[in-house]
């Protein structure tokens, strides 16, 4: 027995004397991140650059800056501005820097029958869409995403979320997870940009709104705070927010590229560098 | 996805899942012989719990374990979270039970037909159980066989306590679910295939394994 007890005590050690001691930093950041394949293009410069491993949890905004304020992460990568701000004044976070943007876009089925199309912005759409009450899916999980299209419905004075309306679904779950649903529905949703370009199941959807300023999109990188979370690789952390801040980061963003668009817009600093 | 890393994600979910079987096993096959063997009260309420912790659902498993291994949980301090090792004790819990349940009710069935020589012979309960254990030895195949595919299919504890970090948990579930996300359909659906194959093929193995034995054994 006594045998068994400890095989079974090296069973459990063994993968975590693999895992531990690498040295590297757990990001908690979203899906759209992700599944754009940013981070596959952007880690390894970074790794070649300084050494610095990059573990990455991609979930929706929401979740991640709750898996940082349980210290479950050593750096944050999101976009939902107003909540990262409270996530800083609370003192879970050290500094928000502003990291890079794009935009989102409200796509639906090429038969647009809301007659989104043409919309003087991106409210007027929402508008046209309830009017119509033609089949519009929601993030539902608090995520950036989410937030974006909460507050455009609350600017073009409706909230089909309270309402229970039947066109209205939520679906609670990630950005691609909402786009298959959306295909398989044919209905309108909010996506960012660059999940959409890299979405490979687009199934008669397009994009038919862009371009309103409200449909802004801005990432934001923090670390977690140290006085909080004991334990923390603050070093790591900021090794990797000074390397995406810098001009060699920054350019790094810009050249990332999927079927010829490009997808992050680098502007740290509030300088907005274009292109190359 | 390259075809290195689809055999690293491979490699991740065996030696998980099959970690987890082994040590689910270390607990179940006792604990299910201590049931099929063993008067004492509160057992048939055991026997139900265990029985009901089957249906026990992955997510809350996964989120129990979170909440215990986060940095700001109790356990927080051996940083387990987002490694192997919280996989592999999540999956152990999801799969201790079947094999628990599995186990008593070989050894119960067994153990009804040695009774009266095990009684002849005045062997002691930890001896009874021995014997039972060894005797069910091929009859337990399948129950570990149920467990790994339990734990091989298994999403939604691996995805909360792993994270689904590319070269560090990502396991077949996790990337086909992730993949379905991207809205790569073919290829979520050709690493679907390959985990059937897989399981498929662990089957033939081990059915093929339990037959020579049991040759062997009656020979």
């Amino acid at each position: 027995m006594k045998q068994l007890a400890t095989i079974a005590a090296m069973c459990l050690l063994l993968p975590l004397r693999l895992i531990a001691g690498e040295g590297g930093i757990i990001l908690q950041s979203t899906t759209s991140t992700q599944n754009s394949g940013l981070y596959e293009y952007l880690l390894p410069l970074l790794e070649q650059d300084t050494g610095l491993r990059v573990k990455v949890v991609a979930v929706g905004t929401g979740q991640a800056l709750k898996n940082a304020r349980n210290c479950d992460g050593d750096v944050l990568l999101v976009h939902a501005r107003e909540a990262e701000e409270a996530f800083v004044a609370n003192e879970y976070g050290l500094k928000r820097h502003d990291v890079m943007y794009n935009d989102f876009v409200l796509i639906g089925p090429a038969s647009d029958p809301a007659r989104v199309r043409g919309a003087g912005s991106a409210t007027e759409a929402l508008r046209r869409i309830a009017a119509a009450r033609v089949p519009f899916v929601s993030r539902g999980d608090d995520s950036g995403t989410h937030r974006k299209e909460i507050s455009l419905w609350k600017t073009a004075g409706l909230d089909p979320a309270a309402g229970r309306e039947s066109w209205y679904r939520e679906t609670g779950s990630g950005m691609g997870a909402t786009l298959n649903i959306a295909a398989g529905m044919g209905a309108y949703t909010l996506t960012d940009r660059a999940t959409w370009i890299s979405f490979g199941n687009k199934a008669g959807l397009e994009i038919l709104h862009e371009g309103d300023p409200a449909l802004f999109n801005q990432y934001g990188v923090i670390a977690v705070n140290p006085a909080r979370c004991p334990g923390m690789n603050t070093k790591g952390a900021q090794t990797f927010i000074t390397w995406l801040l810098s001009p060699r980061g920054q350019k790094a963003i810009a050249a990332y590229r999927l079927n010829g668009q490009q997808l992050f817009f680098p502007n740290a600093k509030g300088k907005t560098a274009k292109g190359e | 996805m390259l075809d290195g890393q689809i055999i690293e994600i491979v490699a991740l979910s065996l030696r998980v899942s099959v970690f987890a079987v082994i040590l689910a096993a270390l607990i179940g096959v006792p604990l299910g012989a201590l049931l099929a063997v063993g008067r004492f009260p509160g057992r048939n309420l055991a026997t139900m719990t265990i029985n009901a912790l089957m249906g026990l659902p992955p997510v809350v498993v996964g989120l129990g374990l979170y909440l215990l291994l986060s940095r700001s949980g109790p356990l927080g301090i051996l940083q387990l979270l987002y490694t192997p090792t919280a996989m592999i004790i999540a999956q152990m819990i999801l799969v201790t039970p079947i094999i628990a349940s599995f186990s008593q009710q070989v050894l119960s069935d067994l153990h009804a037909e040695y009774d009266e020589m095990l009684r002849a012979m005045k062997a002691t309960r930890l001896q009874v159980m021995g014997t039972l254990i060894r005797d069910a030895r091929h009859a337990l195949v399948t129950a570990f066989l149920a467990g790994l595919g339990r734990a091989l299919s298994e999403i939604g504890a691996v995805m909360i306590v792993g994270g689904n970090i590319n070269h560090a948990t990502r396991v077949m579930t996790t990337a086909i679910a992730l993949e379905t996300s991207k809205g790569n359909l073919r290829l979520a659906v050709s690493l679907g295939l390959i985990l059937l194959g897989l399981a498929f093929v662990i089957n033939i193995a081990l059915v093929v394994l339990r037959t020579r034995l049991e040759r062997q054994a009656h020979a």
